[in-house]
């Protein structure tokens, strides 16, 4: 062999050797395919995914918003990544749940009122600042990843494959989430400062994610109790605020009953913000 | 804003699957190592580019001088005998 021959060779390896760049979607179990191939929930179960893509929907619509907002790039990056893949686990529910009434995900988040939501009141939360975020990230993400974990032994098939995709996303979420609070728990006083008061915000909507509601006594084996979350939420969430110097503020909980369509005076607008567009063009696609 | 300058430039490597190579994929601002692995999983691998991430402090790299090119990179033109394919297998050597 000449060696033009050996650089053509080379050459041919091109892809493998540059493969740092090489876009490949992977395997993964899309809302399209729950759509073609899913069997239509009963009621119950539908009521159930509906209240799962609800928080994930207004979280990551709530998310969304930081992009071109965040401290640095690399941040903006990092929650619209986190937003994506809420959003993503938000269409695998609505589209699995709008299965059972004969309607498409674009129904179930443009079409239905304020009353008709059933997320949690701290999905609804405004932003504030970053620590506010950062904090509602970690409430939510160990709340989340705990019960996903558990949602994957659902008898629920397609309940359970979307919840083995999300847990791992939502591993990374709590991690960033993590690793956010103890950088600004043990940063300045300034920072601590701004993470005890993000802190006294969010706590009173904490109890709510842990409410057992009918649905849930219903579905059992279906659906997972959030109570049963509780003493390994609290343990999660108290270690890493003790590791970043934070304690759990003593506030009160919130009248909160989002599953129930009860809502915060923010839901409106972010609702608003929302659907503007889909209603103003019924129909289109984009 | 004004604290983009404190941030240090780290170099990020992404390795696209086993048994092959960390190539290098681009580079970003992070405060400490910690940081920068998870600012460059979050920038270099969301389209599932990679299985493995090594990220360093651009400071940190040495690397060759442009205007050395010449003498350092032109002297192995024209010689073929380094490649192993420049020689012919003996006759009557088997499995080679």
């Amino acid at each position: 062999m000449k060696h033009e021959e050996l650089d053509a060779e080379l050459d041919s390896f091109g892809d493998a050797l540059a493969s740092a760049t090489r876009v490949t979607p992977g395997n993964a179990l899309r809302p399209e395919d729950i759509a073609v191939n899913g069997q239509a929930p009963s009621e119950q179960v539908a009521k159930y995914a509906l209240t799962l893509g609800d928080d994930s929907l207004i979280l990551a619509q709530r998310l969304a918003h930081w992009i071109s907002r965040a401290p640095e790039l690399e941040e903006d990056v990092a929650l619209g990544n986190i937003a994506l893949d809420i959003l993503g686990h938000a269409r695998s529910f609505l589209t699995y749940a709008s299965l059972a009434w004969g309607k498409t995900e674009d129904d179930l988040a443009y079409w239905r009122e304020e009353e008709e939501f059933t997320s949690l009141w701290i999905v609804e939360q405004p932003n504030g600042h970053f620590g506010v975020t950062i904090i509602r990230q970690l409430i939510v993400s160990i709340f989340q990843h705990l019960l996903y974990r558990e949602l994957t032994a659902s008898t629920d098939e397609t309940l359970a494959a979307i919840a083995a995709k999300a847990v791992k996303e939502v591993d990374y979420h709590r991690d960033h989430a993590t690793a956010w609070t103890i950088r600004l728990g043990q940063g300045t006083e300034e920072s601590a400062e701004k993470m005890r008061h993000a802190l006294e915000i969010l706590w009173p909507y904490v109890d709510e994610m842990f409410r057992d509601e009918q649905i849930h006594q219903d579905l059992e084996g279906v659906a997972v109790l959030p109570s049963t979350l509780r003493q390994a939420w609290d343990e999660q969430i108290g270690a890493v605020l003790t590791e970043a110097g934070l304690q759990i503020p003593a506030t009160g909980q919130a009248m909160a009953h989002g599953r129930i369509g009860e809502h915060s005076e923010h839901l409106g607008y972010l609702l608003a913000e929302m659907q503007v567009l889909a209603r103003k063009h019924p129909g289109a696609t984009w | 804003m004004s604290q983009q300058n404190n941030w240090p430039l780290w170099e990020v490597f992404v390795r696209s699957s086993r048994g092959l190579s960390h190539v290098h994929a681009g580079s970003l601002h992070a405060p400490d190592a910690q940081m920068a692995v998870r600012n460059a999983r979050d920038l270099y691998t969301r389209r599932n580019e990679g299985v493995s991430l090594w990220v360093v402090k651009s400071n940190d790299i040495i690397s060759s001088d442009p205007d050395e090119k010449d003498s350092f990179f032109e002297s192995p033109q024209g010689k073929d005998y380094r490649h192993a394919t420049y020689y012919k297998a003996s006759e009557g050597v088997k499995h080679l």
